[in-house]
């Protein structure tokens, strides 16, 4: 690390300005975010708590976790796995598509040069700053207390964490649009909505439709947790069998979950290579 | 010096550039190959420094064949052997300083490196240098803030640096304006002179071949067809190095 | 988009103007996988509506808010910022020689096969699942819920760096080589000056991103914030519930702007740029644009 005494060759250096990486503010500054992450550090290695016996017993705890889990127990499949499963991929689906209905009216209030108006584009801000700064699955324990257990309050748990990302990302698209043919499209006295349909919309739809696929990836993988607060999806059935030990069915569980995830990643990076 | 035999090169089986090259290069002064776009002048060039691996053939530096040598041996060849790119290849994010102490990094250890503590030696040196390149007061500046020729001078400097016994440019002009061309060449020719570093530079301009060098290598389908004083090249030599006869009119 | 009405009538409308098959087709699907899967996870307006009763009683109850367990509440908050902070530290550690080894213009492909299979097992489960596992491994408490955002940083870092790695211009990095540079000094100076910025940009955002995560890691007992906030949650303590909301909003909050300001400090302007110039996802509004 460039502390300011580690160069001492260099400041010997003749020719008036004698070379060194960083001006001194510059190295004090770097400086003190490197003295607070080590206090950062040095703190929470002192006050973590951490039970020396569970560490020892660790790998012993692993080969017995790994001996429970196999064989996979691929038989409850069908009956206990399948319809979880399936929830869940619904639950991320809906999920993410009404974000997108709900996040579109957002991402274009908080857009300054559509919406030319601070206040308007601050309070939309608020709303996306919001959405995105509570975890989904403190969306989702909110709404499993308003709604009661089950797959609704999942989908809008993932919808409501997901206005604050795709709003977001779909304001930005907008403000980088060129304004070029939105000017000439102005100038021919199109109104706002053909204004926004035919010079803004064409230029954002890559961005857009990118967007959208991005989330979705994510949200399948969020949607499998949910179900551990209570809100639908595979995670239900995770929990359960959690909470019964039943280990040769969580390793099908978390099988299930690797399955679809990848199969998601899969499907988002072929349409992507395909349509964008 | 250094000196070629047989040098063979096909980035595909059954596609050669480079066919049976055989060149020997003196101790000083300046030799120009020119030829066509895709006849293989920069392959040759790459080859000299193993940038690419010939196929086959002897590359004799100071008496070692380069073309045997690879991990430390091969770095402390290349640590005497400077090489100017056409698109300059400095590391934009660094500062001009940085980017001419690039040059001692064969010579520093690695640690020293990182650490950017150089020998106040390369740093006295490095300082002396921006100022035969014109660059006096720029070791602050970052290399992404420079324009072209003062890039290609930093490019030289960066190379002369290595206190090199060789300096290999690869078409170190054809990125740049007719104007800062020669002056480019002029500082690469002063250097060469001045400390005594043979120059292997390859070009497309025959003009400024036949201004700057002492020697010209014309290259054609891989091959060398033409090798002499610069003198030596009249349209009949021009139009065996570069076919077709419209374009000398 | 404009697969509506006038398509649907057909005729009377020139053919070039038609929205292609495509887009009606694929707006009709859509369409048609909302009514089935609301139909499937029986989802219905009335449920809704009897919800939305439910949440007058719900808001009623959450508010106002019941910071008189003060002090349980800053344990669970500093317990997720260490784990925040020690899983930041000990994943980006681990991730710089993963996501280097990964990179597939540096290495050769029996150092990079391996240390893609890492990150790609890193970055496959959720945080609060590699938690669950970890729970089981070394018990209940903050250990367990390290170890899982550890493991994640390895993922996101080490899949970002090896990306940010294998763009750089590899002129750069031969006009390095050419000097003859060891290997270690081609990393210093023709590699770490074309990643710094973008690496200080995800190490950044990890640290955010775990900070998130290490109140949520709880809920399965892996220590934190997260276990009060659940158990509070069971117990129907809303108005606690809503104090310990408050506080992770917060937490987060300040370590985004922290995180900000690191990014600042690290970046100059002219990269900060950089940082957001791939693709349409990471764009930032330039300042130039307003």
């Amino acid at each position: 690390m460039t502390s300011p005494t580690s160069a001492p060759v260099l400041r010997q250096a003749p020719a008036g300005d004698g070379w060194q990486r960083f001006s001194p503010a510059q190295r004090l500054t770097r400086f003190l975010v490197y003295l607070a992450i080590v206090a950062a550090i040095v703190q929470s290695l002192r006050h973590v708590e951490v039970i020396p016996e569970f560490l020892y017993d660790a790998p012993e705890q692993m080969v017995d976790l790994v001996t429970r889990m196999w064989p996979v127990e691929w038989a409850a499949y069908g009956e206990h796995v399948h319809a979880p499963l399936v929830e869940t991929l619904h639950i991320a689906s809906l999920g993410t598509l009404l974000a997108i209905v709900l996040a579109l009216p957002v991402g274009v209030l908080a857009a300054h040069n559509l919406v030319p108006s601070t206040p308007l584009n601050l309070f939309a801000k608020l709303i996306l700053v919001s959405s995105r700064s509570v975890n989904s699955l403190v969306w989702a324990l909110l709404f499993v207390g308003i709604f009661g257990p089950g797959a609704l309050a999942g989908t809008l748990a993932i919808a409501f964490r997901s206005i604050g990302f795709v709003g977001k990302l779909v304001g930005e698209a907008l403000e980088e649009a060129q304004p070029g043919p939105i000017e000439a499209l102005k100038a021919s006295g199109a109104p706002w909505v053909s204004v926004l349909a035919f010079g803004y919309w064409p230029q954002v739809k890559p961005a857009f439709w990118s967007i959208a696929l991005f989330r979705w990836d994510i949200n399948v993988r969020e949607s499998a947790v949910l179900g551990l607060v209570g809100a639908g999806g595979i995670g239900m059935a995770l929990d359960s069998a959690l909470n019964l030990f039943q280990w040769d069915r969580v390793a099908l569980i978390l099988a299930a979950i690797l399955a679809i995830v990848i199969a998601a990643e899969l499907v988002v990076t072929q349409v992507r290579k395909r349509v964008i | 010096m250094l000196t070629l035999k047989q040098l063979n090169k096909s980035y595909v089986p059954g596609k050669p550039v480079l066919v049976d090259i055989d060149l020997a290069i003196e101790a000083r002064g300046i030799t120009a190959i020119i030829g066509a776009s895709g006849t293989g002048k920069s392959t040759l060039i790459r080859c000299v420094n193993r940038l690419v691996d010939p196929t086959s053939g002897q590359i004799l530096f100071d008496g070692v064949d380069l073309a045997r040598l690879s991990g430390r041996a091969l770095r402390h060849a290349r640590r005497h052997i400077g090489m100017v790119f056409q698109e300059y290849n400095l590391v934009e994010r660094l500062s001009v300083m940085e980017n001419l102490l690039c040059g001692r990094l064969g010579f520093v250890s690695p640690w020293r490196a990182w650490r950017r503590s150089f020998p106040s030696d390369d740093v006295r040196q490095a300082h002396e240098l921006l100022e035969v390149v014109g660059l006096a007061g720029f070791a602050r500046q970052r290399a992404d803030a420079l324009s072209g020729g003062q890039r290609q001078r930093v490019g030289i400097a960066r190379a002369v640096m290595q206190k090199p016994k060789l300096l290999l440019a690869d078409e170190p002009t054809s990125s740049l304006d007719p104007k800062t061309s020669v002056e480019i060449m002029e500082l690469l020719a002063g250097v060469g002179r001045e400390r005594g570093i043979p120059v292997l530079v390859n070009m497309h301009d025959v003009d400024l071949a036949k201004r700057f060098a002492d020697r010209v290598v014309g290259m054609a389908g891989g091959r060398i067809v033409f090798d002499g004083p610069p003198d030596g090249l009249d349209d009949a030599e021009l139009t065996r190095i570069y076919g077709g006869q419209g374009w000398l009119q | 988009m404009t697969a509506s009405d006038a398509a649907a009538r057909g005729g009377g409308r020139d053919p070039s103007l038609a929205p292609s098959p495509w887009s009606r087709a694929i707006a009709l699907a859509l369409v048609a996988y909302v009514i089935y899967a609301s139909a499937q996870m029986e989802l219905s307006w009335d449920r809704f509506l009897v919800g939305l009763d439910n949440a007058q009683r719900f808001f009623g109850r959450l508010f106002p808010p019941n910071f008189e367990r003060a002090e349980l509440l800053w344990k669970g908050l500093k317990e997720s910022l260490e784990i925040a902070v020690l899983a930041s530290t000990l994943g980006i550690l681990l991730a710089l020689p993963v996501g280097l080894f990964a990179a597939r213009n540096l290495m050769p492909p029996w150092v990079t096969w391996p240390a893609r299979l890492v990150i790609v097992l890193a970055r496959s489960f959720h945080p609060v699942i590699v938690a669950i596992l970890f729970v089981k491994a070394v018990g209940f408490g903050a250990l367990a819920g390290i170890l899982a955002l550890t493991v994640a940083s390895i993922g996101f870092i080490g899949k970002l760096l090896t990306e940010a790695i294998e763009e750089i211009s590899d002129k750069q990095v031969e006009a390095i080589r050419a000097t003859g540079a060891p290997f270690t000094s081609v990393l210093a100076f023709g590699v770490v000056p074309q990643v710094f910025g973008r690496f200080i940009g995800f190490a950044t955002y990890q640290l955010d991103s775990n900070l998130r995560n290490s109140t949520m890691v709880g809920i399965v007992g892996a220590g934190g914030i997260g276990g009060t906030l659940f158990a509070a949650f069971q117990r129907f303590d809303y108005d606690f519930v809503c104090a310990i909301l408050i506080a992770i909003i917060a937490l987060i909050m300040a370590g985004e702007i922290l995180a900000t300001a690191v990014r600042a400090i690290f970046i100059d302007n002219a990269t900060l740029r950089d940082l957001f110039r791939r693709g349409a996802l990471r764009r930032v509004r330039h300042a130039e644009d307003d």
